[in-house]
């Protein structure tokens, strides 16, 4: 399966995955709009070291700790791609507890938000990939 | 302020409207234009520091940014430009020697744009490049005077050792220091890759490439950096550097700051100390001299290594040129006034050398004229900027072309012409780790691939138009251009007729 | 094969996601109390809240048992083991017999015995969804309501119901509120901040004696309350197992395959203990997470699979009024901190390994320190500093950032 991954080697920590990420999942059309005057909580986040970058996103693990730990049922692998059924989250953060990667984080209207890869938002396919600079993010099959 | 305030020549034009304070502007520019204002929450920009390398319009991801040339201005005066004026007030506060990079900016003809290109019409067919066998590739070393064959009839293999290229292109000098280990690594994959070759420049060959040798020319320059016997035997070819297009008669200097690390093991130049390569080759006075040196490289690596003779187009080029097809070199590299550097003073990059196009065709003209035209190959350098540039130089006489600037465009490069501030935003000319970074070689290598791969495509469809089918019968084919705009002179030196004749 | 499953939560189904891993043809016949499609059993404070309903709180899909062609029989006990002869008997007297059989029975409100409890008429654990609704019943807003047990169940059910009603109490017998996963300043935190939502908190205190309407404590004092709500604990329903003599200890005891002590028979969820890795104990997790990892690796060894469930830790994330906290393994150890703002984190540490955590309020990347107790990763490792003060992949070696982010992840 096709997956999101990032090349510390590579990545420069401009943070520009993470607007892309923010403006993807907004459902606008237009960067600004979608962002301008907004704090933006993406789903891939950056780690930032001493000349050591890279961005997080979910691994879409084949046996995820996250699906399994749901306890309402929300968190569930649809051809590989885990995703969050908004509607029945509660907010209870169990899968943040149990993700290893740090890459669930709480979402707007207290129910959590992760990566699905833009499979459930306009772009179709991960834009944070399009938006980095310097191919330090990649989506292919390893 | 007062009396040395001077007002920035570029400013930084933020649209409001679409500006998000991604701050991607203020990470990416090591000049540190721009900053974040936190009372305020927006992005502020300080314009004198802009190079104008558009390293932050170009990433911005709203098109937030554009980057204009101020309207600011000195009373016009034809005469006191506000460059000339502006330059007086640096040099009379600094009382030091004005530094610049990349190739002579000035507005000197480039006569590659007053040459057309023929094309057949009725009588001599044109061909399809897609539908026959069209050939690019160039052999280049010095020729054998004639063919030779043994008793029983059989060919006696009389070549020297040569280069053979894909197509008529190579990359030009350019040091592992002067750019950046990732734009190295581009350069040598990109060769590799397509089948020609890149070089080395006067800083050494770093352990990492020595698997790309084949397509590697090792240069020796002036100050012997990096040059030992392993060096030698891993290239394909040996370059011995006598002058430079941007810099002709000066010698170069790597100041000690840049010696760090991996460059000062490559170079062999103890960490922080200045590498100055000295302007004239203290061993070489003569073309005698020269000779020995040929023939010195040539002995260290066995008689397998074609040896180039760069030199700088100057004033009397042909006669130089003439010295050195004697000298035992198979091969003359000459760089015109446009050549790019790294850093280069000012008043040198702008008043000295002469047009690559005028040198070529005085020295293609002489080696004829004097029967040692097959002596060598003729590569020449110095801007050339498309495809067409090529066509143009190999029907001028030149059996390859080196692109230096337009390989580092097609790498990143803006053309900000700050390279000898040692911050570039593109990761080229640069040692700064997290400068370097930003130029990832799976990335610039595949652009140079690209860019030569276009433009050899384009040389076929040229040649196609042309009716011919080989670069070989391109070379020196003066009858193929046509000047136009230029002075009877002109047209003497270059060897070719006005349009409409 | 035919592979029977008692109980219909979510170690049910984790044994059914398991099952059906490996053998997609075999019978799976469902035997549950409740007549109710499968459903998150800690919803109901959620439920009480109006932050779900019913039909959200659905653990699985309307179409799950028919997708995974397994066959229910709700609203019946299974009352018998047959363990010779392999047949589960139900409380209507059929027989079921089975190849495989996972006891899956969860766990049920545990209830001290308390003088005059007999008495009070609105009294009602808070466990399932049948408790929820019956509570919600007995409430209106002037209801005063106790609540005995100041732990998870309890708190959950202060939240869930604090819009309903305006006077709130809980008591407890513990010095500090959620006492299984706070420590005390950290249960101080939680504690002030339930009480700017009106909860009054009566602690280091029981009940002596019920009187109707009316509740004498251990401290003298007594509280009127219209509505009692008990959730002192719970226990593991271990009866079907300890009546043929199989393995019990507080929960049925099963080794890592999930396996009892019973051939054929696998047991799974909070009926059971497991082997906590923090402590190296045996001890009842009943977790959610937990339940149905057993679950799956039952249900995967039951089906002729094999898999080995061996990293079981005590672990919570849970929350009350938006204030957040996530808790994992023991708190046996040196202490190391390193608060920011919004946060109060505590990690302990021994052996030179992460052994457990608390943290309240920013519990962003948490599971990374979960990863750390769960794979036992020696901190001398990683950057142990770092990690300290943020939870983050940085604190990684390279090689080790390259294996967890440059490939397909296949597990855990």
């Amino acid at each position: 399966m096709k997956r999101v991954y990032v090349n510390e080697e590579w990545c420069l920590g401009c943070h520009l995955c993470e607007y892309y990420c923010a403006f993807a999942n907004s459902n606008e059309k237009d960067m600004a709009k979608a962002l301008k005057n907004v704090i933006i909580h993406p789903r891939i986040q950056l780690e930032e070291g001493d000349n050591i970058n890279f961005a997080v996103s979910c691994r879409h693990c084949d046996d995820p700790l996250c699906v399994k730990g749901c306890i309402t049922g929300a968190l569930s692998i649809n051809d590989g791609v885990i995703t969050a059924d908004t509607n029945k989250c509660i907010g209870c953060y169990t899968c943040i507890l149990c993700c290893p990667y740090g890459a669930i984080s709480p979402g707007e209207h207290g129910v959590i938000q992760k990566c699905e890869l833009c499979t459930t938002n306009i772009k179709g396919s991960p834009h944070c990939v399009v938006g980095c600079p310097n191919s330090a993010i990649v989506f292919e099959e390893r | 302020m007062g009396i040395n305030f001077l007002y920035p020549e570029y400013e930084v034009i933020r649209n409001m409207d679409k500006c998000i304070n991604c701050r991607v502007c203020e990470r990416q520019c090591a000049n540190e234009v721009h900053t974040y204002d936190e009372e305020r929450k927006i992005m502020c920009s300080d314009d004198a520091l802009c190079v104008n390398c558009h390293r932050c319009v170009s990433l911005c991801p709203t098109r937030a940014l554009k980057i204009v040339k101020s309207d600011h201005t000195f009373k016009e005066n034809a005469n006191w430009s506000n460059r000339a004026i502006t330059e007086i007030y640096k040099q009379s506060e600094s009382g030091g020697v004005l530094l610049s990079s990349m190739g002579n900016p000035k507005d000197y003809p480039v006569y590659f744009d007053k040459i057309l290109i023929n094309a057949s019409q009725v009588t001599n067919p044109s061909i399809d490049p897609l539908r026959e066998p069209m050939e690019t590739k160039v052999f280049l070393g010095s020729k054998p005077k004639k063919i030779e064959r043994d008793k029983d009839g059989n060919l006696i293999n009389n070549l020297s050792a040569g280069i053979e290229l894909a197509m008529p292109i190579m990359f030009s000098a350019m040091s592992y220091g002067s750019i950046s280990y990732n734009a190295h690594e581009s350069l040598a994959r990109a060769a590799k890759e397509v089948g020609i070759l890149y070089n080395t420049g006067e800083g050494g060959l770093h352990k990492d490439f020595y698997q790309y040798g084949s397509n590697t020319i090792v240069q020796v320059a002036s100050g012997r950096f990096g040059v030992h016997k392993d060096y030698l035997e891993a290239g394909a070819a040996i370059e011995i550097k006598m002058g430079q297009g941007a810099k002709p008669g000066i010698g170069g200097h790597l100041p000690g700051a840049k010696i760090v690390g991996d460059i000062s093991k490559t170079r062999m130049v103890p960490k922080g100390s200045d590498a100055i390569s000295p302007a004239p080759h203290h061993d070489i006075y003569s073309i005698e001299d020269l000779r020995q040196l040929v023939y010195s490289l040539k002995e260290a690596t066995d008689y397998k290594k074609p040896v180039i003779v760069k030199i700088a187009a100057v004033h009397n080029v042909a006669a130089i040129a003439s010295g050195i097809a004697r000298s035992g070199a198979d091969i003359i590299a000459i760089d015109g006034f446009r050549g790019g550097t790294g850093a280069a003073p000012t008043r040198i990059r702008d008043n000295v050398g002469i047009p690559i196009e005028l040198a070529l065709a005085s020295v293609d003209q002489r080696l004829r004229d004097e029967g040692i035209r097959d002596n060598v190959s003729i590569v020449i350098g110095g801007s050339i900027r498309n495809s067409g540039d090529i066509i143009k130089a190999v029907a001028l006489g030149a059996d390859a072309v080196y692109i230096g600037t337009a390989a580092l465009i097609a790498l990143g490069c803006h053309l900000c012409r700050s390279c000898h501030t040692g911050k570039c935003n593109w990761g080229i000319a640069t040692q700064r780790p997290e400068l370097v970074k930003r130029l990832n070689p799976n990335v610039g290598y595949k652009r140079l691939v690209n860019l030569v791969r276009a433009w050899n495509h384009e040389i076929k469809e040229m040649m196609g138009g042309m009716g011919i089918n080989s670069i070989e019968s391109l070379k020196g084919n003066r009858l193929m251009l046509r000047g136009v705009g230029l002075n009877e002179k002109e047209l003497q030196i270059l060897g070719i007729k006005h349009a409409g004749e | 094969m035919k592979y029977v499953i008692i109980g219909n939560s979510t170690a049910a189904v984790g044994a059914i996601e398991g099952i059906r891993k490996i053998d997609s043809a075999g019978e799976i016949i469902v035997i549950s109390k409740e007549s109710y499609h499968v459903y998150s059993r800690p919803l109901i404070s959620y439920l009480l809240y109006g932050k779900t309903d019913e039909e959200r709180m659905k653990y699985r899909k309307d179409n799950f048992y028919k997708a995974m062609n397994c066959k229910t029989i709700l609203g019946k006990k299974a009352v018998k083991i047959h363990h010779a002869s392999k047949v589960v008997e139900l409380d209507d007297n059929t027989h079921i017999n089975y190849d495989k059989l996972l006891i899956a029975t969860g766990s049920e409100p545990f209830i001290p015995p308390m003088e005059g409890l007999e008495n009070v008429k609105q009294k009602f654990t808070f466990m399932s969804l049948d408790d929820a609704k019956n509570l919600e019943k007995a409430l209106s807003p002037d209801s005063k309501v106790l609540i005995i047990g100041a732990g998870l169940i309890g708190l959950k059910c202060a939240e869930g119901i604090r819009k309903r009603v305006n006077n709130i109490t809980v008591v407890d017998l513990a010095d500090r509120i959620l006492s299984s996963i706070l420590d005390q300043e950290g249960a101080n935190v939680v504690q002030s901040h339930l009480e700017k939502e009106n909860i009054n908190f009566i602690l280091n205190t029981s009940v002596t004696k019920f009187l109707n309407n009316k509740a004498l404590l251990s401290n003298g004092e007594e509280i009127d309350f219209d509505v009692l709500v008990l959730a002192v604990g719970v226990r593991p329903n271990v009866d079907l197992i300890k009546e043929i003599n199989g393995k019990v200890n507080r929960g049925i005891v099963v080794d890592e395959f999930c396996q009892t002590s019973l051939f054929d028979i696998y047991a799974a969820g909070d009926c059971c203990e497991s082997y906590d890795i923090t402590t190296n104990q045996n001890r009842v997790l009943a977790l959610l997470p937990n339940a149905y990892m057993m679950g799956e690796c039952a249900g995967i060894n039951m089906a002729g699979g094999e898999k080995t469930y061996d990293k079981a830790i005590p672990m919570n994330s849970i929350g009350f009024f938006g204030l957040h906290m996530v808790t994992a393994g023991n708190y046996d150890g040196e202490v190391y901190t390193q608060n920011e703002f919004g946060q109060y984190k505590k990690l302990f540490v021994k052996d030179g390994l992460l052994k457990g955590y608390i943290i309240v309020g920013n519990i962003e990347k948490a599971g990374i320190y979960t990863s750390l107790i769960r794979e036992r990763t020696p901190l001398s490792d990683i950057d142990f500093e770092l990690i300290c003060s943020k939870p983050s992949l940085m604190a990684f070696s390279k090689i080790e950032r390259k294996k967890k982010l440059g490939g397909a992840v296949h597990g855990y």
